[in-house]
């Protein structure tokens, strides 16, 4: 792989084989995609043909008004912008407020209930998902949207690394003299604090998002009434009429992923960086 | 919402007494615990006492709106002689091994690509891998069904080019294997590559310099430098993909479409939390799939257990 010829002082050029590399990559991870919007936007003759169609076709609309007729897609969306939304903004504020206590203040059993937050991340919750909707069965919350939310608001994770950026940027000089100009420990974090590491409470709440939105097994058995279905569920109704037609379940695909790419073209650079700073390994 | 607002609202202390100086008023004595108790409390409610609940409800023959008659370790009795489950637990190992070791191979030779100090595109590249993660899975099975599929797919197509027979991915055994690993890797190769990424780029560039100048190529640069630099971070990648292959859902449930809570008739591609559901919500016998849940988790701690012995060893060993 390697050349006789003299090298340069970095390791070398980049070989051509890189590039070939990572664009087959790159086509790998956008052509299904691409290959979604063909479809949901052409109708079934014309998807099904060999060889088949690549340029997208007009029948766009007319597949998305069959959408909206079999599922309330519409009211889909707007549900899992409002349960994605409230997860992710919540997750910011609540593990940025619970980070700065862990990294800021002192007070008796702080250690031993970090480490407890620290276990928390090697209980597999996701196994218990009978009691879970057994609670939600004693709760009334069946078939609801806080039965969503609520649980989705905490992470450890998110406690965990909010209190690495505090820690790494909030120096205890500055809290002292807010504290001495008469703040209270709410005041210091929510004028001081958390405007610094807002940032960083941004890529969280991007991530926990993302994870919201696109969250399958829980609003599966949650959620009963179509009128409450999430995007990802009302994906799963309309595979059910299948044989109705083929482009049915791509067409609501599409416009459930939508929403996200065009919010990871706006942000994704920082979901990125935000995973390069080591932050998201679980 | 109210609900909501109940539990979250931080417990309000009385106001701190007016003792300027101190600042260690009650109020302010008291409100760490108020910022960390949603977390506590939510985490107790649904998630501690949920899954200590799960080794409770697995003794019971429990039927949500029925009688819950206590019957000991039957459920588990049954379970090991249930060919379902074996049938299931075989199915999440195969799917788990063909999705977890091509992902972290290409993982790991893209990391080392991205890592080229004077690579161009370096931003397009990175983003272009994560776009995958932020496609739902569902989103993910329904394109690659049709990708995949026996009369209309483009990859059978592309196949029949080349004169093989059509494939009956879904259908078959290997093939609905095959077909989730696909998913499975198309969503989380980027993913893994990026946490790669994190790790290479605290190793010293210099080193990377002085092997080339010392005279090795790329292949053992790949092998002497970036291999073992990831040493911790693929133990670490091993592990959660591992619990996440355990707990693989989605992609079974909606590759088969005739019979979505057994993928397939005979079947074929059910996983582990795809039998828990099966038994739990679709037969409504939630002791039995407490049960279900419970082995889940047995095998999640045996996996974590041989992974820390294992990797402790390698560290011996260096």
């Amino acid at each position: 792989m390697s050349t006789a010829a003299p090298r340069s002082r970095r390791h070398g050029r980049v070989r051509w084989w890189t590039y070939l590399m990572l664009s087959a990559a790159t086509v790998a991870c956008l052509f299904p995609l691409y290959w979604m919007f063909i479809v949901a936007t052409t109708d079934t003759a014309t998807a099904t043909q060999m060889p088949p169609e690549v340029v997208p076709g007009g029948n766009f609309f007319a597949l998305a008004g069959l959408v909206m007729e079999t599922v309330p897609f519409v009211q889909a969306l707007l549900n899992s912008l409002f349960v994605a939304t409230a997860i992710g903004v919540g997750q910011a504020v609540l593990c940025a407020l619970a980070g700065y206590a862990f990294a800021k203040l002192a007070f008796p059993g702080r250690n031993v209930l970090f480490l407890i937050v620290l276990l928390t991340m090697t209980v597999p919750t996701q196994l218990s998902v009978i009691p879970q909707y057994m609670i939600m069965s004693e709760l009334g919350w069946v078939d609801t949207l806080q039965a969503l939310v609520v649980p989705g608001l905490a992470s450890a994770f998110g406690i965990f690394w909010m209190r690495q950026h505090i820690t790494a940027t909030i120096s205890d000089e500055l809290m002292q003299a807010a504290r001495i100009d008469g703040a209270n420990s709410w005041q210091v974090f929510w004028r001081i604090a958390f405007p610094i590491v807002r940032p960083a409470a941004f890529v969280l709440g991007l991530f926990g998002f993302v994870t919201a939105w696109n969250d399958f097994l829980w609003p599966f058995i949650v959620l009963k009434s179509p009128e409450r279905y999430t995007a990802q569920i009302a994906i799963k109704a309309l595979q059910n009429s299948y044989d109705v037609d083929l482009g049915l379940a791509m067409s609501g695909s599409f416009m459930a992923t939508v929403p996200l790419v065009a919010l990871f073209v706006l942000v994704g650079r920082r979901m990125v960086a935000g995973i390069l700073e080591g932050a998201f390994k679980g | 919402m109210t609900a909501v607002a109940v539990t979250l609202a931080p417990v309000r202390p009385a106001p701190p007494p007016p003792v300027p100086r101190t600042y260690r008023g009650l109020g302010e004595r008291l409100a760490p615990y108020a910022y960390i108790a949603p977390f506590f409390i939510i985490f107790a409610v649904f998630g501690l006492f949920p899954f200590a609940f799960t080794f409770y409800v697995a003794l019971f023959d429990w039927n949500p709106i029925g009688d819950q008659v206590f019957i000991g370790v039957d459920n588990f009795t049954r379970m090991f002689g249930d060919p379902r489950f074996w049938n299931a637990a075989g199915n999440t190992v195969s799917i788990w091994a063909l999705s977890t070791i091509p992902q972290l191979l290409l993982a790991l030779v893209l990391a080392h690509v991205l890592n080229h100090a004077r690579l161009r595109f370096a931003l397009f590249f990175r983003m272009s891998m994560l776009v995958p993660y932020v496609t739902s899975v569902a989103a993910t099975a329904i394109v690659f069904v049709q990708l995949f599929d026996r009369d209309y797919g483009l990859l059978n197509w592309l196949l029949g080019l080349v004169g093989v027979q059509p494939v009956d991915f879904v259908q078959s055994t290997w093939g609905s294997h095959v077909l989730i690993a696909t998913m499975v890797i198309w969503r989380w190769f980027g993913y893994t590559t990026l946490l790669y990424l994190a790790s290479l780029q605290a190793v010293p560039r210099a080193i990377y310099e002085a092997a080339a100048i010392d005279g090795a190529g790329a292949w053992q640069r790949f092998r002497h430098i970036t291999v073992p630099s990831l040493r911790p971070v693929i133990i670490f990648t091993v592990v959660t993909s591992t619990i996440g292959g355990l707990q693989i859902f989605t992609e079974p449930l909606l590759i088969a479409t005739g019979a979505p809570l057994t993928c397939g008739a005979v079947r074929q591609c059910q996983t582990l939390t795809l039998f828990l559901y099966e038994q739990g919500f679709g037969q409504f016998e939630f002791g039995y799939g407490s049960a279900v849940g419970v082995a889940l988790f047995v095998m999640v701690v045996a996996i974590a257990a041989v992974n820390y012995l294992l990797s402790s060893r390698i560290r011996a060993d260096r």
